[in-house]
């Protein structure tokens, strides 16, 4: 199953790197806890805006193009559902997802163990280099109310190597700089990626080309 | 009608024996309260050493330790949700403020002056017992799931006196349907491990309140499948099901606010945005044309009415689209401020259709306003780009024709008014043809003017529906059904009347004679006549995705039924 993703994943970054050098799609999935604010933060990402919002039904899709580095991006985020009864569906949506934005609720620390059960369900899914991702504390203005402290989210993020943030999406706290710094971050990977497959491409091709040269030979020969 | 639907085992199935049983042998009339208390009295210990002791519950939870591997992954989430479930459930309750004002697009009559949420409302108290009617749904073993007014949690004793109810007269071989005091009525339906209660001040009748705890019922199982329910409570007989309905109160409190105010759940009718004939066609035409394999179902609403809908051909050849479905699937986008952001991708069962299956919807606004509403069913999973292709294509058709604008200046008066009939006395009427072309194959469709003057406050417009109601329930009785009823009601005066052509009500200014009141029944029977092709659907348009016959309704189907993917739960 892993390794069927792998291959795919291939396919599609030599088509990228064929067909258009410096534009890429990347899917981004939003996971967590209901009412930590998941839509909140696509929505005010997406159309700039905030407003109080009904609990998700299913996912809800959106994309959003940007250019970095003079590559041409566009992040297909879905936002999914974090009510109990859509759980069984979620490995629909985050399936094939390049990164996954696990975001809790500052207020509230359960939302965060939820976030660490998400997390598990994603490590069972995804190989560690196959997907990037990043834990959101999000409801930063309020604060006062605080339950999960910096450090301990921080610490836990670093143990899992996850990139970590705290976002407001109702004040528009780090919202932009959390997916551009996705963005990026899966960019360079991206980049890094294509890189090291071409490297290998060529060389690989080419021991194929004289090992299969060399085989035929031999089978001539014989 | 639905000879051959087998997705329809909820009314004509199973239970419906035990129903009938239940009308000649326990019907629980009674004039005294006091019988009733009695009653409760000499029953309730029944639950305390049945379906709710404390020995199943903990054979049930070794059995849920043991479970298969093939779950685990679901497994997982529901074990950790179900340590902060408590926690979870409270913040959802102690957010109604949030809840309640993100709600914009919705009827108007939907929502209640009152400030905060229903949820929080002291359920000892006086001003909780005298609400119109009061719904509650529980599980076989007692436990709450769902009240209309109040918290659950706090109304567990008063749904384990309910349950007690149910299994006493059960464990007479007999099921319970209904008790009457002086000024209320219990109605009581069973369906699968769920009980329904309602508890109605209104006029009425049981059938009908019977109908709406359906509608009740069909909205759960459209977000979770009966499958998956039987199935979850077949491996934990006290599970909490609020647990998976944590954020769908709001859908029901919705539901059961529109079935007490809109006639299309009365009517089990659907209603039409009133659009020319050649618009309609057109945008039908569009419909049509923007198609891919799997697609079976595209559905185009306009402010909660239809526009047009589409259906694959093999599928309505055994089936059709229930209104029924409609209604619940449209409540579910009404409820759901999200869908008015994104593209939606969501499992939804239709329940008439198929109550065990799921259909994956994609639903998406076509305007800025949030007015025009796109719904494609498909029944491939994993179809959402191409679905979502479907949707570009049919919007990129209407950006060029302009159908867009046309259908908006369509929705400036989204309904009409009485006043074009043009006879004074008429005031609001209800009408439901019988004979549209077609009609097996069609969404029964129905048609009415928008509520006016004196019919402005909730307070009278509850009044109005009241009185149809009664009259729908005269005309519809079992024992005596009537076929023309002129009713002289206290403010107004009503005339019902059904023929093998259609159904029809009407409500008049009080002074009206018998002999105005048919006059004016024959002039509004004309008008309609005249504007049959705006008001109604006249002939659906149909189309076939497959390009391999093999693959029908009945083979997308089976699809459908694959996709019961809640196993793990």
């Amino acid at each position: 199953m892993t390794q069927r993703r792998v291959q795919n994943m291939e396919v599609t970054t030599c088509l990228d790197a064929h067909s258009s050098k410096d534009s890429y799609v990347f899917k981004i999935v939003l996971l967590g806890s209901s009412s930590v604010g998941k839509s909140s933060l696509a929505y005010r990402y997406v159309k700039k805006d905030f407003r109080d919002s009904l609990p998700t039904v299913g996912c809800s899709f959106f994309t959003q193009t940007l250019r970095l580095d003079n590559s041409t991006i566009k992040l297909e985020i879905w936002d999914t559902a974090g009510q109990e009864k859509y759980h069984s569906v979620c490995h629909l949506y985050y399936r094939g997802a390049n990164a996954a934005i696990l975001v809790y609720d500052i207020t509230k620390k359960e939302s965060l163990e939820k976030a660490k059960v998400w997390l598990r369900e994603l490590e069972k899914e995804f190989l560690q280099d196959e997907i990037i991702i990043v834990l959101v504390g999000n409801k930063v203005d309020l604060s006062p109310e605080r339950e999960v402290t910096l450090q301990e989210a921080e610490d836990f993020a670093n143990t899992k190597s996850m990139l970590y943030m705290e976002t407001s999406a109702k004040t528009n706290h780090q919202v932009t700089e959390l997916f551009t710094a996705l963005a990026h971050e899966l960019l360079k990977q991206r980049q890094q990626k294509e890189k090291s497959l071409h490297a290998t491409h060529r060389k690989k091709s080419s021991i194929d080309l004289q090992e299969s040269t060399f085989n035929s030979i031999k089978c001539c020969q014989k | 009608m639905e000879p051959e639907d087998p997705g329809v085992p909820a009314e004509g199935g199973m239970d419906a024996p035990e129903q009938e049983a239940g009308l000649d042998s326990t019907e629980m009339r009674t004039d005294e309260p006091n019988s009733v208390l009695d009653e409760q009295r000499e029953s309730s210990p029944i639950p305390n050493n049945g379906p709710l002791g404390t020995e199943d519950g903990k054979a049930d939870v070794q059995e849920e330790l043991s479970e298969t591997h093939e779950e685990i992954s679901d497994k997982d989430l529901s074990d950790s949700a179900s340590t902060d479930n408590t926690l979870e459930d409270s913040s959802e309750f102690s957010r109604p403020m949030v809840m309640a004002d993100g709600s914009p697009g919705q009827e108007p009559v939907a929502t209640q002056p009152r400030p905060i949420t229903h949820r929080d409302e002291d359920v000892m108290a006086e001003s909780w017992r005298e609400h119109r009617k009061h719904v509650f749904v529980l599980s076989e073993a007692g436990k709450p799931i769902y009240s209309r007014y109040g918290n659950e949690e706090a109304l567990s004793s008063t749904m384990g006196v309910m349950m007690a109810l149910v299994s006493f007269i059960q464990s007479g071989d007999n099921s319970i349907r209904s008790i009457y005091s002086d000024d209320r009525k219990l109605v009581f339906v069973q369906q699968g491990p769920l009980v329904l209660v309602s508890v109605s001040q209104t006029l009425q009748t049981e059938q009908q309140l019977r109908q709406e705890l359906l509608y009740v019922y069909h909205q759960i199982i459209s977000m979770l499948t009966q499958a998956s329910i039987t199935r979850i409570f077949e491996r934990k007989k006290n599970y909490d099901l609020r647990r998976l309905l944590t954020g769908s109160e709001k859908i029901l409190d919705r539901l059961l606010n529109l079935v007490e105010s809109d006639p299309c759940f009365l009517l089990s009718a659907v209603r039409c945005l009133p659009l020319p004939a050649s618009l309609r066609d057109s945008l039908g035409s569009l419909l049509q044309k923007a198609i891919t394999p799997n697609l079976v179902f595209s559905i185009l609403v306009a402010q909660s009415q239809l526009v047009t809908t589409v259906q694959e051909k093999a599928v309505i050849e055994d089936c059709r689209l229930e209104p029924t479905d409609l209604h619940l699937l449209l409540n579910l986008i009404g409820a759901t401020s999200a869908f008015q952001t994104g593209e939606i991708w969501t499992p939804i069962c239709l329940p008439r259709f198929n109550p065990d299956c799921y259909f994956y919807a994609y639903i998406s606004y076509l305007d800025a306003d949030c007015t025009v509403c796109l719904i494609l069913l498909s029944t491939d999973k994993e179809s959402f780009y191409s679905v979502s292709d479907c949707k570009k294509r049919i919007e990129e058709g209407m950006r060029t024709q302009n159908y867009l604008q046309a259908l908006s200046s369509g929705l400036k008066n989204p309904s009409y008014s009485v006043g074009l009939v043009g006879v004074p006395d008429l005031r609001h009427f209800m009408y439901k043809p019988l004979d549209i072309p077609d009609n097996y194959r069609q969404l029964p469709q129905f048609t009415s003017p928008e509520l006016e003057g004196p019919y402005c406050s909730e307070h009278e417009r509850h009044r109005l529906f009241d009185l149809y109601h009664y009259l729908h329930g005269r005309i519809h009785s079992a024992s005596r059904p009537l076929r023309l009823i002129y009713h002289v009601a206290e403010k107004e005066t009503l005339l019902a009347w059904v023929t093998s052509k259609f159904e029809l009500y009407t409500c008049f200014s009080p002074l009206v004679t018998k002999a105005g009141a048919i006059n004016v029944l024959t002039k509004l029977l004309r008008w309609i006549k005249k504007e049959e092709d705006r008001l109604f659907i006249r002939y659906p348009p149909k189309y076939s995705t497959t390009p391999n016959p093999g693959k029908g309704g009945k083979g997308a189907r089976t699809d459908g039924a694959e996709n019961g993917f809640f196993g793990g739960l």
